[in-house]
């Protein structure tokens, strides 16, 4: 048991909760009908255009998260302008910060 | 002679041997090298371990002076300074050397089945790799800690151009070796106004001596700067995706080993060399630092292609959670009242991340590696389905996603809820951003999971060899045991470390006597 601010962390605790919620989603689940076979269902509706094979859907990893990319359009240019994999960048980077750091400390000297 | 005397010299000098022998015995057979390097490094693992329990069991730090008569004699009979080159290992110093030499001993497995070409001098530069982690964890001199690190980023920035036919990692090789460069010059630049300051060269006595005069406060902002860059800290880290993302499979994850050295040089550097004399706005400073890498690391994650980029910009992100917690740390250690305790907290969440960092991004790096060997594809958009033809890859990248994802019950979980408890206690904003961040990162590795694996089969690849198989599955368990037992790590491993950081004067009085 691991002993927290606020209380405790049991992984042990956590994995029997895990069992018993599992369970008793099993059994939930079993109480559904017994009759019904798999293939049995209808083809989905898909606005009366012919479903494409499932490599034809398939999401790539471009695609998904397409809304959040695109909401963030202005974020990510100002990004992909820092991360143009200059090296010049880098070292600005790393200096600047240097510098930054070199007048906050001073400045706090004088203050 | 006592071999057990002289421990901490021999787990530097057993890798380093081995490394200038290994091209030799390369020439004579390839299996025996492979053996000569396995048995090298389980032996340095042996003595980590015996090294462990000896610093465990004496509570206090241990000294090694390199050459002297009396390798515990720290202060020569004729000088009041010590002078020769002094290892210290402290709970804290061993608790990384046992990160570096476990991580390097699992990276060195996975790369057997696959490092054919060239296998001489991939593993010369892995054990050089080792030396450099494991001397700057050892070492009580700043001269030498300057040393060890040149020799971590020459030999990291070969491995990293290890795959030299491919551009893009000779390009990455060189942008490491030149950033590392100038964070090298300005360590060398601090040591050399420490011993223009006060002739001394050594941690602890220079810690004594501390005076924090003007020269000192340049010196910190050139030891913070270089180490915060080398950890891979935002807005510093552009060079890392670079890194991590053009090096072999194991060569990642040990590279993030060798980001945690740099965290620990800073950790030193803070705790220790200034200690109480740092200045308020050095953990405000890894705070906002902290925070940059977190935020981003996983938005850049999120549009990523390449899986190894991707996973690249989640361990900026992982930094950004250990850096922030340092932060947090050190506030409470110059602050004090009930601040105090939660900085211990946050400190000690941190360090344990330090660990889980490794091992979770580590078995996500593995895993890329594999599926890039397997497949000759990196770029996400052109795989799919892969979890048809590699089940145990596939099932190891669900435990590393959720592991680095902070769910329960696996180690990033444990680590992640001290932390997020800690800070919740200076700034709840601080939490706030945290935790979105980790939800965050759940849904980038759901991305990768489901692009690579899921879905209908569109390349064709078979299960990666059994080498890479028994790294992987080493971290796993790893993983899983961090995970299921925490409180274990915390009590044995993470707190001797977080008390002889915060006992900074042990430190000190084990070289000066003072």
């Amino acid at each position: 048991m691991l002993r927290t601010i606020e209380g405790y962390w049991d992984p042990i605790l956590w994995i029997i909760a895990f069992i018993i919620i599992a369970i008793i989603a099993y059994i939930i689940r079993s109480a559904g009908r017994r009759e019904h076979k798999k293939g049995e269902q209808a083809k989905p509706y898909f606005s009366g255009v012919e479903i494409p094979s499932d490599e034809e859907i398939h999401v790539s990893g471009e695609n998904i998260y397409w809304g959040f990319v695109e909401s963030l359009k202005g974020y990510y240019s100002i990004m992909k302008k820092m991360h143009a994999g200059r090296i010049n960048d880098y070292v600005a980077w790393f200096v600047g910060i240097s510098a930054i750091l070199f007048v906050a400390i001073f400045i706090m000297e004088v203050s | 002679m006592n071999l057990m005397e002289h421990l901490p010299a021999l787990i530097i000098a057993i890798p380093l041997f081995a490394a200038f022998l290994t091209p030799i015995i390369d020439r004579f057979s390839k299996k025996g090298r492979d053996a000569f390097v396995f048995i090298f490094m389980a032996l340095t693992l042996i003595l980590v371990v015996l090294l462990a329990k000896d610093v465990f069991d004496s509570k206090v730090p241990i000294t090694y002076v390199m050459g002297a008569s009396d390798p515990h004699q720290t202060i020569p009979t004729q000088s009041a300074v010590p002078i020769r080159i002094i290892l210290e290992i402290d709970a804290m110093s061993i608790f990384m050397v046992i990160i570096s030499i476990l991580i390097s001993f699992i990276g060195l497995i996975y790369s057997f089945s696959h490092i054919k070409e060239g296998g001489g001098k991939f593993y010369t530069l892995f054990l050089l790799m080792l030396v450099g982690m494991i001397g700057m964890e050892l070492t009580g001199d700043l001269f030498n800690l300057f040393v060890f690190l040149e020799i971590l980023s020459i030999s990291s920035a070969a491995l990293i151009a290890f795959e030299i036919k491919r551009e893009t990692s000779f390009e990455a090789a060189i942008k490491y070796i030149v950033i590392s460069s100038i964070a090298a010059l300005f360590v060398l630049f601090a040591v050399g106004l420490f011993y223009g300051e006060y002739n001394l060269l050594n941690i602890a006595a220079i810690a004594n001596a501390m005076k924090f005069t003007r020269i000192d406060k340049i010196a910190l902002i050139l030891l913070f700067s270089a180490f915060v860059m080398k950890a891979g800290t935002a807005p510093m880290h552009m060079w890392l995706p670079d890194a991590y993302g053009e090096a072999p499979g194991a060569v990642s994850m040990v590279l993030i080993a060798t980001t945690q050295a740099s965290l620990y040089a800073l950790l030193r550097v803070c705790f220790t060399l200034y200690n109480e004399s740092l200045p308020i706005i050095m953990p405000a400073t890894l705070i906002l630092l902290g925070l940059a890498s977190i935020f981003i690391g996983v938005t850049m994650a999120l549009v990523q292609n390449d899986i190894k980029r991707l996973i690249a910009y989640a361990a900026v992100a992982e930094v950004g959670y250990i850096v922030l917690a340092i932060g947090v740390g050190l506030y409470g250690f110059l602050k004090s009242g009930e601040i105090e305790g939660y900085g211990i907290k946050a400190l000690q969440g941190g360090i344990f991340h330090i660990f889980n960092d490794v091992l979770d991004v580590g078995l996500m790096f593995l895993v890329a590696g594999g599926v890039i060997y397997m497949t000759k594809e990196r770029n996400m958009n052109k795989l799919g389905g892969l979890a048809h033809s590699m089940k145990y890859s596939s099932i190891l990248f669900l435990i590393g996603l959720a592991a680095v994802a902070g769910l329960p019950p696996l180690n990033g979980f444990a680590s992640k809820l001290m932390i997020y408890e800690s800070i919740y206690k200076v700034s709840p904003i601080l939490s706030i951003v945290a935790i979105l961040a980790s939800i965050l990162m759940l849904s980038i590795f759901v991305k990768i999971f489901q692009s690579i694996f899921t879905g209908p089969k569109v390349i064709e690849a078979n299960e990666v060899p059994k080498c890479m198989l028994a790294g992987m599955i080493v971290i796993a368990g790893l993983i899983i045991f961090f995970g299921l037992f925490p409180e274990m790590i915390v009590k044995n491993l993470v707190e001797p470390a977080v008390n002889a950081l915060l006992n900074y004067g042990e430190y000190i009085s084990a070289v000066t006597g003072v």
